[in-house]
């Protein structure tokens, strides 16, 4: 299973998703206000993951 | 799954219009959308002296890093000015990211700090006034601030990072309290009439959305992590910014219509409010609309 890092809630997790978009809908996450890092690398919802992936989701709202 | 262009590994899907493009694609595609938005507002002018307004954070690091790249071809000068309100952990961060980038590319960068022109930190206002928002107290200092460091520096304009994300929240956060005439200072180049005392503000990123420059910044290696202000969570603007979030997923474009929208009913708007008579403050002389400016109105009410 792939291994997702929430980078804001500081919360690892392990879902069976076979793309990105899939992990966005399994944990409720909004892909308009998100990157997607991937061995330091951004990926698009579409992009097939393999169970050893592992994907950083970095919320991009900064500022106040 | 590949850039529409180059056929290479996608960065992004653009939101708007479901297109993939690639690192290269997208920041071309980035800078055009900014350049177009330069020129077709005429946001400067060959020689301006451009004071950009840095937090340390994606956006203003985002915009300095495109004008200092337009420097030499538009003949700019180029200023970099930070507010320190004063945030623990929050603007001491960002503050170094700042003052990193301003030292690699050699531009200069001036600090002013509420605690020097204001006597107080924004921590220190806030724990005095645990019931008043902060980003109600901080707006006004912030604008106030930036406008007069701005002025001080004979700067032409003043760039700040607003996105077209930010623009969106103004829009309907002034519709929904009937505050138009805020309304019709807003748009890619601010201010309804023209003032030797106040700096015109621009903002190229106006119709990027905030994850392309999140996108931008990233692909620039421009900050280590996007943070968010700490008092964030109290604003009015919060609540607003996760309406339109998701009705951005539910709906995509949404807030390009919404600014689209706005921009073709800004003249009206501002022909509307072209009257407003700008005094100066009987206090400390700053330009104001009404006797008293809202600097010193609310440190009258909060120090």
């Amino acid at each position: 299973m792939p291994k997702i890092i929430l980078e804001k809630e500081g919360v690892i997790k392990q879902i069976v998703a076979s793309t990105l978009k899939e992990v966005y809908q399994k944990l409720k996450i909004n892909p308009t206000i998100v990157l997607a890092i991937k061995n330091n690398e951004l990926i698009i919802e579409s992009t097939k993951l393999k169970p050893k992936d592992e994907i950083k989701i970095i919320p991009v709202i900064s500022g106040g | 799954m590949s850039c529409k262009f180059c056929k290479t590994k996608p960065v992004i899907t653009l939101t708007n219009s479901n297109i993939n493009l690639c690192k290269s694609c997208f920041i071309k595609y980035f800078e055009r959308k900014a350049l177009k938005t330069i020129r077709q507002y005429e946001l400067l002018k060959k020689g301006d002296h451009v004071v950009v307004a840095v937090s340390g954070g994606k956006d203003s690091l985002s915009v300095l890093n495109l004008l200092n790249k337009l420097k030499d071809k538009m003949k700019l000068t180029i200023t970099a000015l930070l507010i320190d309100e004063g945030i623990k952990n929050y603007r001491d961060k960002s503050i170094e990211d700042a003052k990193k980038f301003c030292k690699e590319k050699k531009i200069k960068l001036e600090i002013a700090s509420y605690k020097k022109n204001f006597g107080k930190t924004l921590d220190d206002m806030k724990k005095k006034n645990k019931n008043t928002i902060a980003c109600s107290m901080c707006g006004v200092f912030r604008r106030s601030l930036l406008n007069k460091k701005s002025r001080e520096l004979k700067a032409d304009k003043l760039a700040t990072g607003h996105n077209l994300d930010d623009e969106a929240q103004s829009i309907l956060m002034n519709q929904l309290r009937h505050n138009i005439a805020l309304s019709s200072r807003l748009g890619p180049i601010t201010g309804v009439k023209k003032d030797p005392r106040f700096i015109p503000r621009i903002k190229p990123f106006y119709f990027l959305t905030e994850k392309e420059v999140a996108t931008y910044a990233y692909l620039h290696n421009l900050v280590n992590d996007f943070n968010e202000c700490t008092y964030c969570e109290e604003s009015y603007r919060f609540e607003i910014r996760d309406i339109l979030n998701g009705m951005e997923q539910r709906h995509p474009g949404t807030k390009h219509a919404l600014v689209a929208s706005f921009i073709e009913i800004l003249p009206l708007l501002k022909n509307k409010f072209k009257d407003v008579e700008i005094k100066s403050c009987k206090n400390c002389g700053e330009p104001s609309s009404s006797e008293i400016c809202n600097v010193c109105q609310v440190i009258e009410k909060i120090l």
